[in-house]
């Protein structure tokens, strides 16, 4: 068996038995749920269903009840799809990244990390799907054959990257996640005593058995998709910053796009992943599993992802100066200074003076800051987007159709629904799902459990 | 005689892996190993090959770039090329820098899906299928040997004998 060095931080607290942690998570599933997530399950269901109403309204009425206009034809919409997508990021970054580079924090959090990918990724895609307005042509995206004079999607286009990508990333995703979940299905199946609920993780599991070439092909699969999802997840949000870079707006015609958007997406997905797991690990007591330790792994990821977008801003801040371009710099001196100053420097503030607070221990360990600067990351990323969609588009080559963006209720709406629709998929998830990778966490408990690396400190010592 | 399969039961993954030796060693064949997450280092002892699932996804994964470039080629400049951007139609080799994300992602896509659907095939896990494990507590937190005397000539007592010599919790024989 491997063993690890006694100086790294035990990642499972206290002392724990295969069967307790078990216990531990499948415990919440079987037992009643406490009373605050009906709390905010009905909260965030009825904010889900007010979203789905101002959808619903725009799909019947069109575009028009959006803020848009003709000079500033991309706004809240795809500011969203952008920020959406990007936290989704974090979850492969634990799941895939953080497998190839063996870290074993990733096991408490990378199951929670994953769902919340996914369900970030359904409320990305349903931005454009409903910018195109006739939602129900939406599969003229795809190359299919058509009596239309042979008319094929344009592959030499960033939006239709994008399709492939935000696809494939969204089934891959799934795959992975659902791969990992059979086996903690299949002990939940053989635990659960009530006929219902024994019937429906004996469909999830799909008939796990756990023999030994199961576990091998498991192994095996979970190395492979990690290794493929590795360069998927860089490519996604790099072809995302590619449906911007790649057109000749100044402000967006810029080649340090697509990392400075990956690292963006990576710094804004690890503050939703604070955010989730810092009420989860109260709410449903895991404090044993998602330790301080892990907080602090994260806020590190933070620091680091957010310092990169900081050095991004400067950078592409110095070009549009020292290119020249008059047009180029204009579009910064502008974001800085114009009618969306505010925007800017909330941006500023929020993504790279803030997480720079992190460079102390005392901070960055602590729960309750540690809350409310992933809100602030959060807050600031969607700004991010908003400055480099809306600031580069209000003022054109053209003065005279210089003009400012203002959202409708419905652009407002369907913001706040996506929040709600996210949140309830992310409490039934917490509800019905193993929240911990049960079967990666059992592998860790004799390497990295607290108890049992005391006792081999002291077996050492004699 | 009637075929009878024996089940020792153990505590954690170590002393299985030493039992499972210690029987091999004796000329026993263990028919598999269940467990509630993988035992490493079990699989040249047990005799279980290399998966070649690997193999598979890297098959699916060339079919999917040659799946993605025979369609470039089809719709962009075989069927209907078009002049979009001044980018070059004329062969799908001047075109090809557009089609790279495409491509890859057409690859990455084939890959893990493929691999995927292949993964729970040939590991039998689909939905509605029925859980074949000898013991609900395998998913948990024990970790069981399955001889079956088929597969040995030393017949059921010699073996049952052989486990009780290992670590082993209980021992279950079963008729079937």
């Amino acid at each position: 068996m491997h063993s690890e060095s006694a100086i790294r931080e035990p990642l499972i607290l206290g002392h724990k038995t295969y069967h307790d942690i078990t216990s531990d998570i499948v415990g919440p599933i079987e037992n009643k749920a406490p009373r605050a997530w009906y709390v905010l399950l009905t909260i965030s269901s009825l904010i889900a269903l007010y979203g789905i109403g101002c959808i619903m309204y725009l799909i019947g009425t069109g575009i028009g009840v959006w803020g848009l206009n003709k000079t500033v034809d991309w706004a809240w919409d795809i500011t969203n799809f952008v920020w959406w997508v990007g936290i989704g990021h974090a979850g492969t970054l634990i799941s895939a990244v953080l497998l190839l580079f063996r870290q074993r924090w990733r096991m408490a959090i990378n199951r929670s990390a994953e769902a919340m990918t996914i369900f970030a990724v359904i409320m990305a895609a349903t931005f454009p799907v409903i910018h195109m307005g006739r939602v129900w042509m939406a599969y003229w995206v795809l190359p299919l054959p058509n009596t239309f004079g042979s008319l094929w999607v344009n592959f030499n286009s960033p939006l239709l990257w994008d399709v492939f990508a935000i696809s494939t990333y969204f089934t891959v995703s799934l795959v992975f996640w659902y791969i990992g979940l059979i086996p903690d299905f299949a002990t939940i199946r053989d635990r659960v005593t009530t006929k219902g609920m024994k019937r429906a993780y004996s469909i999830l599991s799909f008939g796990w058995t756990g023999n030994a070439k199961a576990w091998t092909r498991f192994e095996e699969v979970s190395l492979v998709l990690a290794g493929i999802a590795t360069p998927l997840v860089f490519s996604v949000h790099s072809v995302v910053s590619m449906d911007f870079a790649t057109s000749i707006i100044p402000g967006w015609h810029t080649t340090i796009f697509p990392p400075y958007f990956v690292s963006g997406a990576v710094f804004s997905g690890f503050a939703m992943v604070q955010t989730l797991l810092l009420v989860m690990r109260k709410v449903m007591k895991l404090e044993s599993y998602i330790t301080v330790k892990h907080v602090e792994y994260m806020n590190i990821v933070i620091i680091v992802t957010g310092s990169i977008v900081g050095v991004a801003y400067i950078t592409e801040l110095f070009i549009s100066w020292y290119s020249g371009v008059e047009y180029e710099s204009y579009a910064f001196i502008n974001r800085a200074t114009g009618p969306y100053w505010w925007s800017y420097w909330a941006m500023m503030t929020c993504n790279v003076v803030s997480p720079q607070v992190f460079w102390f221990k005392k901070l960055r360990t602590h729960l309750g800051f540690t809350f409310f600067m992933s809100i602030i990351v959060n807050i600031g990323m969607w700004f991010e987007r908003f400055v480099i969609i809306v600031t580069s588009l209000h003022r054109d080559y053209l003065p005279s159709s210089w003009t400012l963006f203002h959202p409708s209720w419905v652009d407002v709406g369907i913001f706040i629904g996506t929040l709600g629709i996210f949140f309830t998929l992310y409490l039934l998830f917490a509800r019905f799902f193993p929240v911990l990778a049960l079967n990666e966490m059992k592998s860790i408990l004799k390497i990295s459990g607290e108890s049992y690396k005391q006792q081999q400190a002291q077996h050492h010592h004699h | 005689m009637a075929n009878k399969v024996v089940y020792a039961v153990y505590e954690a993954p170590e002393v299985l892996k030493s039992a499972a030796r210690k029987l091999v060693t004796a000329g026993v064949k263990v028919r598999d190993v269940f467990s509630p997450f993988p035992i490493h280092g079990i699989d040249p002892i047990i005799g279980v090959k290399r998966t070649r699932l690997g193999i598979a996804a890297f098959m699916y994964g060339i079919t999917g770039t040659s799946l993605a470039l025979l369609g470039f080629w089809y719709f962009m400049i075989h069927d209907w090329p078009m002049n979009i951007g001044g980018k070059p139609n004329m062969t799908l080799y001047q075109n090809l820098p557009a089609f790279v994300p495409v491509m890859f992602e057409f690859t990455v896509f084939c890959a893990a899906h493929g691999m995927a659907l292949t993964y729970l095939i040939r590991n039998k896990t689909l939905p509605g299928m029925p859980a074949r494990n000898p013991d609900p507590r395998s998913t948990d937190d024990k970790f069981i040997i399955e001889v079956r005397t088929e597969d040995n000539a030393q017949g059921g007592d010699a073996i049952v004998e052989l486990l009780r010599g290992t670590e082993a919790l209980e021992i279950n024989e079963r008729q079937y």
